[in-house]
């Protein structure tokens, strides 16, 4: 019982940091590909990261707060729709927490992959079906310009959190201890 | 780098400044929904003209604003352009008929009045909430803002993981700018001088430690928030929360007409759309 109640307080602590986390990557780093309007989004490389150590809740928020926010300062107002696929992404995400085991501090090559596949999967579904249907059924924009954007926005995405989605996590693994690691003296 | 950043609130004394956080966010929330589902132009231009109005009664100086409006522009002219490019007969479907300006409909690139009339209303919905969104960003104090959140019916946990993340956006910024310098002065280039790669990884360079700084600090903060007994009620009173007085009552009224008037005319209309070329 003690303990959940300490898992709700650090739930809505790294929501909130971690949207402000997410907020600032969103804003400042971007690293440009080549191609204009087209970035390497930092910030859905660190949602990985976020799911696996607090869970669903946490990741799904945050990035809902912190894309929100973004685009309040950046256009003016929210993309309703983005913003909520973007918040369902980041909750596909930290439903992998269990399954990555992350605090345990192993973290196998065979985890990595299945991790890397899912997430592919998640941003398709997130980015090439949900975003666009909803662009054109709330917004009515044409059908052609919102799947490119989507599937656009797919590859970068997917790309992002392969590679540093992958580097953080493995990083962080390797803070934790390794579960078994001491050994009782005889 | 960031010097642009600074829209935030201005304490100013205005009926917008006094008006309770709660009815303004209720008036942001259900404008941009209606607006986003309504193509009626007439009432789109309509609260365009309301929300400039009530930007000039909110003392918003547009120096202030400027560039954010600029960058809104230049993103909303993008956005439109793609539109047409991917699809410049859109308009004459969506509205059934054909004026053309510019070649006939059997070219992939042709201008009609419906095209042009599409766009029109498209840009509209893009920049119609901006003034409202200022108005919203710089006359509410964001201590004030999650008690409104709480008051419109979200959880007050939820509540108070937006108000930390507006409370630690500064922290997160102010870190990012000391170890990004710290990192320069190792010799990681990350300006445009850098090329791709050396640039990729002066960024990754800047996370890792930003990153792992942070989650150090969700964990100090919620250590802290655990032994000020945070989480323990079912409720939480707030110490920046404002009690509604008659502006806000009239206020929430205003609002529930202009929505009531936009629902009325998809029946008017019959549909999304106002189409005046069917006559």
């Amino acid at each position: 019982m003690k303990n959940k109640e300490n898992n709700s307080i650090k739930t809505v602590v790294a929501t909130g940091i971690g949207a402000a986390i997410i907020f600032v990557l969103m804003k400042f780093v971007a690293i440009p590909t080549g191609i204009p309007n087209t970035q390497i989004n930092v910030a859905e490389g660190f949602l990985p990261l976020l799911g696996a150590i607090y869970g669903p809740i946490a990741a799904g928020l945050a990035i809902f707060i912190g894309h929100t926010l973004n685009d309040f300062v950046t256009y003016g107002s929210p993309w309703w729709t983005w913003v909520i696929t973007d918040g369902l992404v980041g909750l596909a995400f930290g439903l992998a927490k269990r399954k990555l085991d992350i605090q345990s501090g192993v973290l196998s090559r065979r985890k990595l992959i299945w991790f890397n596949i899912y997430q592919i999967i998640v941003n398709f579904v997130a980015w090439v079906l949900l975003a666009p249907t909803g662009d054109i059924i709330i917004y009515h924009e044409p059908a052609k310009k919102v799947f490119l954007q989507g599937i656009t926005t797919w590859i970068i995405n997917s790309l992002s959190v392969a590679v540093i989605g992958t580097i953080l996590l493995v990083l962080y693994a390797k803070t934790r201890t390794k579960r078994g690691s001491l050994k009782k003296e005889r | 780098m960031n010097s642009h950043f600074l829209i935030g609130y201005n304490d100013k004394d205005t009926f917008l400044h006094r008006l309770s956080g709660s009815t303004k966010l209720i008036g942001f929330i259900a404008f941009s929904i209606i607006g986003m589902i309504t193509y009626d132009t007439r009432f789109l231009l309509g609260i365009l003209t309301f929300s400039l109005i009530l930007f000039k009664l909110s003392k918003i100086s547009i120096t202030e604003v400027s560039f954010v409006i600029k960058i809104i522009i230049a993103f909303a002219a993008l956005n439109l352009l793609m539109v047409y490019v991917f699809a410049p007969g859109y308009g004459m479907t969506i509205y059934g008929t054909q004026h053309m300006l510019w070649r006939s409909p059997e070219n992939y690139f042709n201008l009609s009045w419906e095209e042009l009339f599409y766009i029109f209303n498209l840009f509209l919905k893009y920049t119609f909430a901006v003034p409202l969104a200022l108005i919203f960003l710089m006359t509410t104090n964001p201590s004030e803002f999650a008690a409104s959140l709480n008051k419109i019916g979200i959880p007050y946990k939820t509540s108070y993981a937006v108000e930390i993340a507006l409370r630690y956006i500064p922290n997160v910024q102010r870190d990012y700018r000391t170890i990004s310098l710290a990192q320069q002065a190792r010799g990681y280039e990350i300006s445009k001088k850098a090329k791709f790669w050396p640039r990729i990884i002066g960024n990754a360079q800047i996370l890792l430690p930003l990153i792992f700084t942070s989650l150090d600090r969700i964990e100090v903060v919620s250590q802290a928030m655990e032994l000020r007994r945070f989480g323990q009620g079912k409720r939480r009173t707030w110490y920046m929360e404002k009690q509604f007085g008659k502006a806000d009552y009239s206020s929430l009224i205003v609002i529930f007409l202009i929505v009531l008037a936009g629902v009325a005319l998809f029946n008017v209309n019959g549909g999304r759309f106002w189409n005046p070329f069917k006559h």
